[in-house]
């Protein structure tokens, strides 16, 4: 199982928004492929799939904020 | 570091739009570190990805019957209006080569708006969390953008011309109730836009061109 985390953003940046999933929980994914934008500020960036799987669980929903080092999602 | 300066002058914003993610994968293959592209478009209102509809105040028929342009984008932000009367600076930068710091990006490219303004004598100024840059209480630069694998696009639109902020009063620029002002405004004569591309430029590269 392979925990999708909220990096490191910038300094004194401790939160973002998630707001838009690219895939839905049951659906297989590629290492590499777009799976979640999120914003902070007035910026809005991506979190590539760290790896190959079934999107298992999405923890922080579309319109939810995530802090930093946050699980957003596990791929089994 | 290999960076380029594409001035595209007055464009449909779709275009730029295309021409930065030509640009973007160029980046994104090691082609160059950072592009600044400069342009003027004509009338178009952008939805970011915080919009809200009710930020438009007309239908988008209206819009269309005005030949003012709409897109949804993937850039930050709520709703703008570009026009013929600003600067766009659209920043493509690999900040794995920089500093991989958001905030701070958007920082810098309000500093480059700031510094940029001083040069003719006005104090830009920026309003903790309303990202831009404002001259008193008007509002005379807008950002957002957008990152894909820590590679930027979209960017900042610097209101130039007095002429062109009427559009303005169609929407509630980034959702808020607030006034626009522009460069000529402030300092009552005329500007063109195309000679000061390069003061901007300098000012850009001084402040964003810093490796870590």
């Amino acid at each position: 199982m392979t925990k999708v985390v909220l990096p490191e953003l910038g300094e004194g940046i401790e939160k973002a928004t998630v707001s838009y999933w690219y895939f839905k929980e049951g659906e297989k994914v590629n290492e590499k492929d777009d799976l979640v934008e999120l914003t902070t500020d007035k910026a809005t960036f991506n979190l590539p799939s760290p790896s190959t799987g079934v999107l298992l669980e999405i923890f922080i929903h579309e319109g939810d904020a995530a802090n930093v080092s946050e699980v957003l999602a596990v791929i089994e | 570091m290999e960076f380029r300066v594409f001035n595209l002058g007055l464009v449909d914003f779709k275009k730029a739009w295309e021409f930065q993610k030509q640009v973007f994968k160029k980046a994104k293959n090691n082609y160059l570190n950072a592009a600044l592209i400069l342009c003027r478009h004509h009338p178009v209102i952008t939805f970011g990805r915080q919009a809200r509809r009710e930020n438009i105040k007309v239908t988008l028929s209206e819009l269309e019957k005005r030949g003012i342009q709409f897109y949804e984008i993937e850039r930050g932000g709520d709703v703008t209006y570009h026009g013929p009367g600003q600067l766009i600076a659209y920043p493509v930068f690999n900040l794995n080569y920089f500093k991989k710091d958001i905030h701070l990006f958007l920082r810098q490219l309000e500093e480059s708006a700031i510094n940029f303004l001083s040069a003719f004598a006005i104090k830009g100024d920026r309003r903790k969390g309303s990202t831009g840059v404002w001259i008193k209480r008007k509002k005379v630069a807008s950002i957002g953008i957008a990152i894909r694998n820590w590679i930027t696009f979209h960017g900042m639109s610097i209101n130039i011309k007095k002429d062109d902020l009427d559009n303005f009063r169609l929407i509630r620029p980034c959702g808020m109730d607030i006034e626009m002002t522009s460069l000529e405004t402030i300092l009552g004569n005329n500007i063109e836009i195309e000679e000061i591309n390069e003061l901007f430029i300098g000012k850009f590269k001084k402040i964003l061109l810093i490796p870590h």
